[in-house]
């Protein structure tokens, strides 16, 4: 299992321990001094990057577009036209940067962040394997986003998301916190040895623990050392007995009705104990009460009569037993461990928020990078190891880290400096000069443009249709998908999925019922990841398969047909109504050749359809599809 | 449309030039617009069928004789046999268990097969039998990614995700990769089967099912005719090429093509799933009766598919995981059931792809990811049952390339451990790949920090399969 290749490689080969840990990755960053001070220092660094690459830098983007980019990248969701005229008429000085507060303040921004970091999380609403039987996690689902919406800083997030049960005075919202590691897929079909099936848990946090915090592919270690970073066998097992103590177990917690039922039970048992001899209705009433369902989400306990010890296991074959390893973190990862640390998981996440640590100000900003610019400022956001390739700009990416931690690793903080940047603003239009000189916009002299992840395709389709029930939180739910009827069962794990006719139906994607072995079609045709493993970067593909879902499944159509229930509301003429579809699906207004085309197109539809198919095509444009 | 694609509708022209738009062709687009890696040399198969056999057919049953078995049959089997090794449900000491069917040698190579398998017996000379197939995992999730995937945890690409990645598709209005599943609901991994792993997802395995629609959302809404359809696809690449004029980023070209592609495949899925269509002296060859869910129909929607230039065709039929515990999975009922549902039909595809030229150029395999173990699992002593048997098993191959009506590998008397030539998945999958054109070790891709490759560390071409 991964072990590595014996592959002829161009790089550099591994066992040089000296040359690897001074890889830049490994060296705590040093704070750069931006090379022009007339700027912000985001724009300092990418300025001087862009014009030795002898690029043009564009001017800043029209409003309508730098809103529907701004508004998608920090919500998820497309701005309202309310939105777009108020911002249109604000002459004001700051007026961007009121926008960019006003978002960072929605309680829709913790939805959008939480979407990345449930695919780093692995979090479902399945256990996965064969059976994928149902689970209870939406709990720490909205602790984390509730977390983001209350900017609870990175540094003590990780804290939480790792080892919030061994905080002093741990509470419940910390013991859920810390079920990130209880996202783990879990197997009991027939015939696996549970201890085997719980071993791989194992080394799945261990390995989801490297490559989130620290960017490092740690399991290339399993089988032998690391071939070209400096991380030994021993230092996964290590890193793997952090997690032994760590009882799986559950949580109970009641929702409101749940805790009304039981608490009337709870009552019902004390009066009939105190006034009652008939032993057989007090019995009757304990039974009850035991039997009141009560939701629970999955937790840990650390165990105190666990050591945090493993056993290596040779070639990493589960019964290859090797040496008894203890917790600790590599040698050749600065900053050294503490004495005073405990060596435990909450000693493993202080260590890895130590402002001078090399690695996770650096991964998490990286990854951040890439969630508004399309592209992470180093292209491999799960690899900061010597395997990565050249960072695109090196002195940037260590000045936002260090700026991450110099502003309390406040995320919302660190996002505004960056969407205020002159970079992130720019137009998009270039010359074809400068796209032939920098097709993958490595150098950011122009401003990005990408399709919108899979959950955000469906927010604005509800959001265009007026649909969308803007609700935060909660249980998943089950809304409208594609004909899946001729889904042959895989396994015994057919939840004979039942479209919610309440508003349930028009939820938000990311509260969708996430089963492991068959995503949501809609989802996995825009390439969300099945969440079987932590995934740091999702694809972003261009398929058939994408066009027949936007044009066909059965929720874009029912969101097509109410918003051509809506364009037809509107005031005026076809003309008039075509351009308010078109600006509510792209954010701008059609030009007069745009809006020829529509009302030709419009014209050949029969009366009954042609909102709705008008409707259709507008949310099917690439730019309705694009921020 | 017509043949190449193009549009005829007769309101078309008219309505494209109402757009100030030319009466061109809706434009082919073959491989998502990337360019293959392969071949490497010049190919012997130029597609693949893989009737997979999930839950593992009993190859003591099917394909290996063992007097010593039938000797010694419920014996307790000897100690240093299975001294330090695992098994999924077996416990204690188990018994040995003679196969309850007759073998016969058949054709002129004289390959045994049992009697379950009365059509496949008729051509073993046309096929190539390897009996020393070993693998690493014993439950039939992690065997079945490890069979797709040379490795047991998912998230690897699949053998058909790697061959679109290295050849990509032959057909501009159809996937390149395509999966047909039938069966009981039985143990297995689902989707992770086909899965595009971390290579890009157009490459991914694309499931047609015999129910409901055969693609997700393929099916125009109620209402929707393919004019309406043609002129919305019209209006979208319309407003889209104006956009990619101003843009120039070539997503939209791609996006644009891919909406088209799109109304091609919604054209062409159903005529492809349409089995009607075929005579009835075809239907009588496979058993195939249209509408149904079967391995049959899927056996000859596989050789519509190829005929259609899809790559890579995997067929997954599921329900032989023959333990014991009751009359559907046992040795006695549900394997001869098994047998009557797969035998005719994989036989027939083998002669309609030959005699349509097909078989020359087309490999085909049939396995599943274990076989079975010499000893009974008593699970009800009612019934009679075999647990999961890692170290050895019988798959067979046909068509482009393999030397029919030779059998490669052999295992001990009992029937247990290979004893000749063991061939590891990686093995099969480097050969697979040697057919198609492709070295195995040289198809790479690079994923957090290393090179990946189907075959792993191992792999190795068996020349003694190949013609």
């Amino acid at each position: 299992m991964w072990a590595l290749l014996l592959l002829p490689t161009l790089v550099p080969q591994g066992g040089d321990a000296a040359a690897a840990k001074s890889h830049w990755a490994y060296v705590a960053p040093v704070r750069p001094t931006p090379p022009r001070t007339d700027v912000a220092p985001i724009d300092a660094f990418v300025l001087a990057s862009a014009l030795r690459a002898g690029l043009a830098p564009t001017p800043e983007a029209d409003r309508p577009t730098l809103l529907r980019r701004v508004t998608f990248d920090l919500t998820g969701l497309p701005p309202t036209l309310a939105e777009l005229d108020a911002f249109l008429a604000d002459d004001a000085p700051g007026a961007y940067e009121r926008v960019v507060d006003r978002l960072l303040a929605s309680p829709h921004y913790g939805e959008r962040f939480a979407v990345p970091w449930l695919d780093l999380a692995r979090y479902a609403d399945t256990d996965g394997f064969n059976f994928d039987r149902p689970r209870t996690m939406w709990k720490w689902r909205d602790f984390v986003i509730d977390a983001l919406n209350r900017d609870v800083p990175f540094d003590r997030f990780t804290v939480q998301q790792l080892a919030g049960d061994l905080l002093p005075d741990a509470t419940d919202e910390d013991r859920i916190a810390a079920g990130f590691h209880r996202n783990t897929m879990w197997n009991d079909e027939g015939g696996v040895d549970l201890e085997e099936a719980r071993w791989e848990r194992l080394l799945d946090r261990a390995s989801t623990t490297a490559t989130v915090w620290l960017g490092s592919t740690f399991h290339c270690a399993q089988c032998h050392d690391h071939k070209f970073d400096p991380i030994s066998q021993r230092d996964f097992y290590a890193l793997v007995a952090f997690f032994e103590p760590a009882e799986e177990t559950k949580l109970e917690v009641a929702t409101p009705e749940q805790a009304a039922r039981r608490a009337e039970l709870r009552a019902e048992l004390a009066r009939l104990e105190a006034t009652s001899t008939d032993e057989a209705a007090i019995t009757r009433a304990k039974k009850a009460l035991a039997a009141a369902p009560i939701d629970s989400t999955l937790i840990f306990r650390e165990r105190t009569d666990v050591r945090a010890v493993t056993t290596l296991r040779l070639r990493g074959g589960y019964d290859a037993r090797g040496e008894d390893v203890a917790a600790a973190v590599p040698a050749a990862i600065d900053p050294p461990w503490p004495a005073d640390l405990p060596r435990n998981r909450l000693g493993l996440a202080q260590w890895l928020v130590r402002p001078d640590h090399p690695l996770t100000a650096r991964v998490h900003v990286n990854r951040l990078w890439g969630e508004l610019f399309g592209r992470a400022l180093v292209g491999t956001p799960e690899d900061l190891g010597t395997q990565s390739p050249p960072r695109d700009h090196p002195e940037l990416l260590d000045w936002l880290a260090t700026e991450f931690v110099r502003l309390g690793w406040s995320q919302k903080a660190l996002l505004r400096t960056i969407v205020t940047s002159a970079a992130y603003r720019r137009d998009a239009r270039t010359t074809d000069t400068d796209r032939e000189r920098d097709p993958d916009n490595r150098w950011l002299a122009r401003g990005t443009r990408f399709r919108l992840a899979a959950e955000f395709v469906r927010d604005q389709q509800l959001a265009a249709g007026g649909l969308l029930v803007p609700t935060i939180g909660g249980p998943s739910v089950f809304p409208l998908q594609a004909d899946i009827s001729g889904v042959v069962p895989t396994n015994k794990a057919d939840l004979g999925w039942r479209a919610a006719t309440d508003g349930r139906r028009h939820r938000r994607g990311l509260y969708t019922f996430w089963q492991r072995t068959a995503t949501f079609v809609q989802f996995a045709t825009f390439d969300a990841p099945s969440r079987e493993q932590c995934i740091v970067q999702r694809a972003r593909t261009n398929t058939p398969l994408q066009a027949l879902s936007g044009l066909n499944d059965p929720a874009a159509w029912e969101a097509a047909k109410a918003l051509g229930e809506r364009m037809r509301a509107v005031p005026g003429d076809d003309r008039a109504r075509l351009a308010f579809g078109f600006r509510v699906c792209t954010s701008r207004r059609p030009d007069a050749h745009e809006l020829d085309l529509l009302a030709v197109a419009l014209a050949a539809e029969p009366e009954t359809l042609r909102w709705t198919l008008l409707a259709n095509a507008l949310l099917n444009l690439d730019e309705a599809l694009s921020r | 449309m017509n043949e190449n694609g193009e549009l005829v509708l007769p309101t078309r022209r008219a309505f494209l030039a109402q757009l100030g738009l030319a009466p061109v062709a809706l434009h082919a687009l073959a491989n998502g617009g990337a360019a293959a890696v392969g071949p490497h040399f010049a190919p012997r198969a130029k597609r693949v069928i893989w009737l997979f056999m999930a839950g593992a057919p009993s190859q003591l049953d099917l394909f290996e004789p063992k007097p010593m078995l039938d000797r010694h049959d419920g014996q307790p089997v000897p100690q240093d046999l299975i001294a330090g090794q695992r098994f999924a449900f077996l416990k204690g000491t188990p018994r040995l268990l003679a196969s309850p069917y007759r073998f016969a040698a058949r054709g002129q190579c004289g390959a045994p097969v049992s009697e379950l398998l009365p059509h496949l017996a008729t051509i073993v000379d046309k096929v190539a039998f390897v009996k020393s197939l070993h693998t690493e995992q014993f439950n039939h999730g992690p065997a079945q990614v490890f069979a797709n995937t040379g490795h047991a945890v998912v998230g690897r690409p699949s053998c058909g995700a790697w061959v679109h990645h290295g050849l990509g598709s032959e057909s501009a209005d159809l996937p390149g990769f395509v999966v047909l599943v039938s069966g009981k609901i039985d143990p297995g991994a689902g989707s992770s089967l086909w899965s595009s792993g971390f290579l890009p997802t157009r490459h991914q395995g694309v499931e047609l099912r015999t129910r409901g629609e055969p693609v997700p959302c393929v099916r125009d809404p109620d209402g929707v005719d393919r004019a309406m359809r043609s002129r919305s696809i019209d209006l979208i690449g319309a407003l889209n090429r104006r956009r990619l004029a101003t843009l120039g980023d070539p997503e939209i070209g791609t996006r644009t093509a891919a909406y088209e592609l799109a109304f091609r495949m919604q054209d062409r899925v159903p005529e492809l799933a349409d089995l009607a269509q075929e005579p009835p002296e075809v239907h009588a060859l496979y058993g195939t009766s249209p509408g149904a869910n079967s391995f049959a129909n899927n056996c000859l929607l596989a050789r519509r598919l190829v005929e259609r230039g899809v790559r890579f065709v995997q067929l997954y039929h599921r329900g032989w995981d023959h333990h014991g515990s009751d009359a559907s999975d046992d040795l006695l009922h549900g394997l001869p059931n098994m047998c009557r549902q797969t035998d005719r039909a994989a036989t027939a595809l083998v002669l309609d792809l030959e005699r349509r030229g097909l078989l020359d150029d087309t490999l085909v395999v049939w396995g599943g990811e274990f076989g079975r173990t010499p000893m009974q699992e008593v699970r009800d002593p009612k019934f009679l049952g075999r647990d999961h048997h890692r170290q050895a098993s019988t798959i067979w191959l046909a068509g482009a390339g393999i030397r029919a009506g030779t059998t490669l590998g052999e295992t001990d008397e009992l029937g247990y451990h290979v004893v000749r030539d063991p061939v590891h998945w990686n093995d099969l999958h480097a050969t697979l790949l040697h057919l198609l054109g492709i070295g195995h070790e040289r198809l790479l891709w690079r994923f957090q920090g290393r090179d990946y490759r189907l075959t792993d560390v191992g792999g190795k071409v068996l020349r003694r399969l190949l013609a």
